[in-house]
């Protein structure tokens, strides 16, 4: 038996409340309120206690979908990373970089934010990136 | 925020407006809980009995929409009592008297006509925020998703102002953020008018900058917001789009309109952890890792920035987001190789002032606010200490203005939206959580018992909302929790989404879309459109 607990940063609201996500022999099985953080400082709402259930949703999607003769079927990384650039591509060199758009996301790591908005910007020439800030 | 989230607790008042606190944002209501068993006032302006007026030592039900109306009411009885913090604002403010002359326009009897809040009600208010020592100011997209959401922040702005309450502890104008990671999103230059750090695309010497950091040739022309891309991709002039962890189909306003333009684009590719009704249109879904199958940080509400550690291996084939652009980048021919999250914080602490002095090493000690501009920069949890980033703060004079969307014969009630207790936002995640759904596994309509009765509606019928947009059938809670003429729901549940009704009319400035108003009408629904 492998039990660990990783400390971490709830995926939910704008609060910011550190968590201890536990894991035994590798499956995720719980969440508890970190009570070191000065935000939270030992407490959970309802939404964070049980923020591990939906990481391992089977509902969660586990491979590239492509959609083939109108329907989302599985493909390879490569072949979803190959055809989704070369679409990308072809309609920057038909159109040109405005006549595509991105939405970057509040739910992802600030990382992954500024690479999208760096892709967007160097790899198009286009400032049309937007998230749901507003909404 | 202004500033930071346990400063709250030492408040002498707390005025909550436009928030739903308790539910959107719960850890935060527990200082407010806290601070009121030492002792501070609470005041509550909010159009439903949410659950912070339970407690709170005043509630207005101001009309959907009269904000600005309501507060100018405060502030014009705060000169009038002579209650204002006058060395404040001869030494850190400009604009008084423009703000003075509109304010006569809204003595608390006018100024109830309007919002709906008795006089007395108002005056009060008045009383109670202007004479604590130190009061702050909660809002959340109450105050903001309005077609005047930018006058209805300047005008808390200009309250805090004229009573001194910004730039020290336990004060401030402080919008709480809704989602994790929304302020990094913003920091990091997810916005079509800045790059990282709110530095402006039009300003050529940023952009130079930018240009050498990125070595490549950027364009200086603001892009399109959200709302502008949906139109565009329906005329035509937006081709393709790519979606990184957002579900427009169920957040934007007006979904019909939404899942059309979507459906217009000639390439959708959305990367996601579930198949959501977005990726349910594309041409190709790349599944992303979790939260907790990636290292990172988020920066939350209160612009402090933590880290996201890995605890488990991403399920199946997915991959975390920023390895998959890193891949998706260099085969698009952008080459891009980042070793680790780490190594691409680096990067954003060279190119993002505010973040300059941060890094893995300095985070793994705790979370550490932003402005942090060098390695030894202890960080700033409260902002505008001894002057504000402008020199001067700036009040606005502000005129009320009505929502785009009143009520009129075909359409005689007045929809608003938000969030439950066991949900969050389209639902993606908290209905995929078995304990969480099972705490509200359906939507419904929240109407109050004298529009019920006149619609021969009883509790758990099923009622149609129509509006100018579009229609919704499900259940109807007949509760006096709402004001008559309003009625109230959430956008969690795709098969009863608010926003099939929600009005996509704009702020001129922020462009936000006016989701907290609009006119609809309810009927009793027929058998056969209730079992659809």
């Amino acid at each position: 038996m492998d039990l660990k607990f990783t400390r971490t940063t709830c995926p939910y609201c704008g609060c910011g409340c550190e968590m201890l996500l536990e894991t035994m022999d590798g499956k995720l099985v719980g969440t508890l309120p970190s009570k070191t953080n000065p935000m939270n400082q030992g407490k959970l709402c309802i939404k964070g206690w049980n923020v591990h259930e939906f990481v391992q949703s089977p509902n969660r999607l586990t491979k590239p979908l492509i959609r083939k003769n109108g329907e989302l079927q599985e493909a390879s990384w490569d072949e979803a990373l190959d055809f989704a650039a070369s679409r990308l591509k072809e309609i920057k060199d038909a159109h040109g970089g405005d006549s595509l758009a991105f939405l970057t996301s509040a739910k992802c790591t600030n990382e992954e934010n500024y690479l999208f908005q760096k892709f967007c910007r160097v790899g198009f020439g286009t400032n049309n990136i937007d998230h749901c800030a507003r909404l | 925020m202004t500033n930071s989230i346990p400063e709250i607790e030492d408040a002498e008042c707390i005025f909550i407006i436009g928030s739903n606190t308790s539910v959107a944002h719960p850890l935060i209501a527990s200082r407010v809980y806290r601070a009121q068993a030492k002792g501070a006032k609470l005041i509550v302006a909010d159009p439903r009995k949410i659950q912070m007026a339970y407690t709170a030592d005043i509630h207005v039900k101001q009309n959907l929409g009269s904000d600005v109306a309501l507060i100018n009411g405060i502030m014009n009885v705060i000169l009038s009592k002579d209650l204002h913090d006058k060395p404040f604002i001869d030494e850190r403010t400009e604009g008084f008297e423009q703000l003075r002359e509109v304010l006569k326009n809204y003595p608390p009897e006018k100024a109830s006509e309007i919002c709906g809040v008795p006089a007395e009600d108002i005056i009060r208010v008045a009383e109670m925020y202007a004479q604590a020592e130190s009061a702050s100011i909660l809002y959340t997209m109450g105050i903001t998703q309005h077609t005047h959401g930018v006058d209805n922040v300047k005008s808390l702005a200009n309250l805090a102002m004229l009573t001194g309450n910004l730039g020290k502890r336990s004060t401030g104008v402080n919008p709480l953020r809704g989602q994790n990671n929304v302020q990094g999103a913003c920091d990091m230059g997810g916005l079509p008018n800045v790059f990282p750090a709110y530095q402006a695309v039009t300003d050529e010497g940023v952009r130079n900058k930018f240009q050498d950091a990125w070595q490549a040739q950027l364009s200086g022309k603001v892009g399109k917001t959200i709302m502008e891309m949906m139109h565009d991709l329906e005329e035509g002039s937006i081709k393709g789009m790519v979606v990184m962890g957002e579900n427009p189909v169920g957040s934007d306003p007006d979904m019909n309109h939404v899942r059309h333009a979507l459906s217009s684009a000639e390439f959708l590719l959305v990367m996601d952890i579930f198949l959501t009704d977005t990726a349910k249109l594309a041409h190709v879904v790349l599944p992303g890792a979790s939260f907790a199958e990636k290292d990172g940080t988020f920066s939350n509400t209160e612009r402090n920035v933590l880290r996201v550690r890995k605890a488990v291996e991403p399920v199946g084939d997915s991959r975390p987001d920023w390895d998959i652009i890193c891949d998706l980048s260099t085969r698009f021919g952008l080459p891009m190789s980042y070793g680790s999250p780490s190594e691409i914080f680096d990067e954003i602490a060279k190119v993002t002032p505010s973040y300059g002095g941060l890094s893995y090493d300095r985070l793994e000690k705790g979370p550490i606010a932003w402005p942090c501009t060098t390695p030894d920069h202890p960080g700033t949890p409260v902002l505008h200490k001894d002057r504000f980033t402008r020199g001067k703060g700036l009040f606005h004079a502000i005129e009320y203005r009505p929502p785009e969307e009143m009520s009129d014969e075909e359409f005689p009630l007045q929809l608003t939206t938000g969030r439950y207790f066991p949900h969050y936002h389209t639902g993606t995640m908290t209905r995929n959580s078995p304990t969480l759904h099972s705490e509200m596994p359906e939507g419904h309509v929240e109407i109050h018992p004298e529009d019920a009765s006149r619609l021969g509606l009883k509790n758990y019928d099923m009622a149609k909302v129509v509006s100018r947009r579009g229609e919704v059938v499900t259940k109807a809670i007949i509760t006096d929790l709402i004001q008559p003429g309003n009625i109230f729901m959430s956008f969690h549940f795709m098969e009863a989404n608010a926003n099939v009704l929600t009005n996509p009319a704009l702020d001129p400035i922020s462009k936000i879309p006016e989701y907290k108003v609009c006119a609809v009408r309810v009927e009793k629904a027929e058998l056969a459109e209730a079992a659809i």
